[in-house]
């Protein structure tokens, strides 16, 4: 409901024609209240431990170190009412040594936040020459919080090497048993013949 | 135990009354994809699904290649419903790239991705009709998706892999009198789908093969993150084109179908429901949409997004929420691409399901979770 408003808002600032005068008032009302308001919730519980990289129309992302990911989650469930997972993606960074996984939470049981993605990114240490399970490249498990990743962080396992802590099920899930090549979605891993 | 087998035969030691058997991934009842179950005489006690027999490596095929020439590819995970899988890559790219699309190109997106709905739907409704053994129930819908294949040839050129959507609108306009013949077809479609209550949706026989059978609560629908058709079907009313409209949805009617049940009988009668809102749309789209106008956005050659950046979009697509995220590092090619598809998210589903049901209920419960196994394995 707060989000459609926030949109007319938008909207009505932009049919207003002298575009000339301010920048400074535009670019507040650009950051979406709703959204605002979430991302403000959270700094407020956490304060520096965590850090808001973006408010977008619906998108709120936060980066949190894997020591609280798990502590930012139980919040994000038990306060801000997100329920489940939409998404979990690996990213490869090579050049800052680190491998990020990114959960996209969602909400079906509080109509408000029905519009809502919050972004939960967390990273991981990069090994150059992964072992898979057997290196550093370990982040806690948010399974146990929200129950929708399992399948997820399986498949992150095997595509980047992230060895999710306290997940009952570290097994392969989409590759074949006899994979002895490096995780396939790091960017070290490159298709024959490009 | 028995030495003389070769090492993958090896017989396992399992407990006297508990047999384990791999049903797929060359069976009928499965798809694509392995199902181990376990089951003790005719009931299953445990079952472990397996996909990942057609991953293809979409996602990272995807970082090789530049915005414009991931569309093709991309959709291949179902190409039944191609416009839909594109869908949320095209919405993003046009967020990370700045693009504004014409009224006219969101019009025909909307019609697309129903028309497309439809003939996913028809294709999963007729394998489900020979998982029952309901031969019937797979002429017909096999037969009838041919009236939208046709209409979806005429406005694309193509008959299931469209590559119809592209970032700025839609690749061609539609052919001269596409409207009469889309308004006359859709209506004969949804007359003929209605038929399908009598043969099918209200046969005693198939009530009771999947009334009652892997019924899921409301809650593990929420906890265990499903979504779509299984979603509604226990009860919860979540449809991205309601909830999150993206280009027109917002200016059409029609209605979600949420059921109370979540058996395999819920979760079959959600989509034909909204096969028929899908016509309601089309109609209205026809009705509403701009008589003239672009229907694409020229963009420059190799078109790039502006530095780090990253998108997520998400739209309902026959089986479900279906999200991109896309991250861009300001070249040409998307650093990364994540399709994070509804057929992938509802497998979690199944080993609850199964657990305590008959082992002859095995395919009609999986198949209603309107899994699509080369979609979920990407």
């Amino acid at each position: 409901m707060s989000s459609d408003s926030d949109n007319e808002q938008i909207e009505t600032v932009s049919d207003a024609e002298p575009v000339s005068a301010k920048v400074t008032p535009e670019k507040e009302i650009e950051l979406p209240k709703f959204e605002k308001g979430l991302a403000d919730r959270i700094v407020e519980k956490f304060g520096t431990r965590i850090k808001v990289a973006f408010v977008k129309p619906d998108r709120v992302r936060i980066n949190v170190g894997k020591d609280d990911v798990k502590e930012v989650a139980g919040f994000l469930r038990d306060v801000l009412n997100f329920d489940h997972a939409e998404s979990v993606s690996g990213v490869d960074y090579p050049q800052d040594k680190e491998i990020e996984v990114v959960y996209h939470l969602g909400s079906y049981t509080d109509p408000s936040l029905s519009r809502q993605i919050l972004v939960l990114a967390t990273r991981a240490q990069r090994e150059e020459n992964p072992i898979p399970g057997n290196d550093a490249t370990k982040l806690p498990s948010l399974r146990e919080i929200f129950y929708s990743v399992e399948f997820h962080e399986r498949e992150i396992f095997e595509m980047f090497g992230v060895y999710f802590q306290g997940h009952p099920d570290n097994r392969r899930l989409l590759l074949p048993e006899d994979w002895a090549d490096l995780p396939p979605l790091r960017k070290d891993f490159a298709i024959k013949g490009r | 135990m028995n030495k003389e087998l070769p090492p993958g035969l090896a017989l396992q030691k399992v407990d006297e009354r508990i047999m384990t058997l791999n049903v797929g991934p060359q069976h009928p009842g499965s798809g694509h994809m392995r199902i181990i179950v376990q089951i003790d005489g005719d009931f299953i006690v445990a079952c472990d699904p397996d996909p990942g027999y057609v991953h293809r490596g979409e996602e990272k095929m995807a970082e090789y290649r530049n915005y414009i020439t991931n569309i093709p590819h991309l959709e291949r995970p179902v190409i039944h419903d191609s416009c839909n899988v594109l869908y949320p890559y095209v919405l993003g790219v046009e967020e990370l790239l700045g693009i504004e699309v014409p009224e006219r190109a969101k019009y025909i997106r909307v019609i697309a991705s129903e028309l497309n709905r439809c003939v996913y739907t028809m294709y999963w409704l007729a394998i489900y009709g020979i998982f029952l053994g309901h031969s019937t129930m797979f002429m017909w819908p096999a037969g009838d998706r041919e009236l939208l294949i046709d209409l979806l040839e005429k406005m694309t050129g193509a008959r299931v892999t469209h590559a119809h959507f592209v970032p700025g609108g839609v690749r061609n306009d539609l052919p001269p009198n596409f409207e009469d013949v889309c308004l006359r077809q859709v209506n004969y479609f949804e007359k003929r789908i209605k038929e399908y209550a009598a043969v099918f949706y209200d046969n005693p026989i198939l009530i009771a093969r999947t009334a009652n059978t892997g019924v899921l609560s409301r809650e593990d629908a929420i906890r265990l993150g499903t979504t779509g058709s299984v979603l509604r079907a226990s009860g919860v009313d979540y449809d991205l084109r309601k909830k999150e409209p993206y280009d027109v949805y917002d200016e059409l009617d029609f209605q979600t179908n949420v059921l109370k049940e979540g058996d395999s009988y819920a979760r079959s009668k959600i989509p034909w429901l909204d096969m028929m809102e899908s016509c309601r749309i089309i109609r209205h789209a026809l009705q509403k949409m701009p008589k003239s106008g672009s229907v694409r956005v020229k963009l420059k050659p190799n078109p790039k997004g502006k530095g780090l950046d990253s998108v997520y979009k998400r739209v309902e697509s026959g089986r479900g929420s279906l999200g991109c995220y896309i991250v861009s590092d300001g070249k040409p090619e998307p650093y990364r691409v994540k399709l994070s598809v509804g057929s992938f998210r509802n497998l979690i589903a199944l080993p609850y399901l199964l657990k305590g049901e008959k082992l002859g209920n095995m395919p009609s419960v999986y198949w209603s979770l309107n899994y699509w196994p080369v979609e979920a394995d990407r």
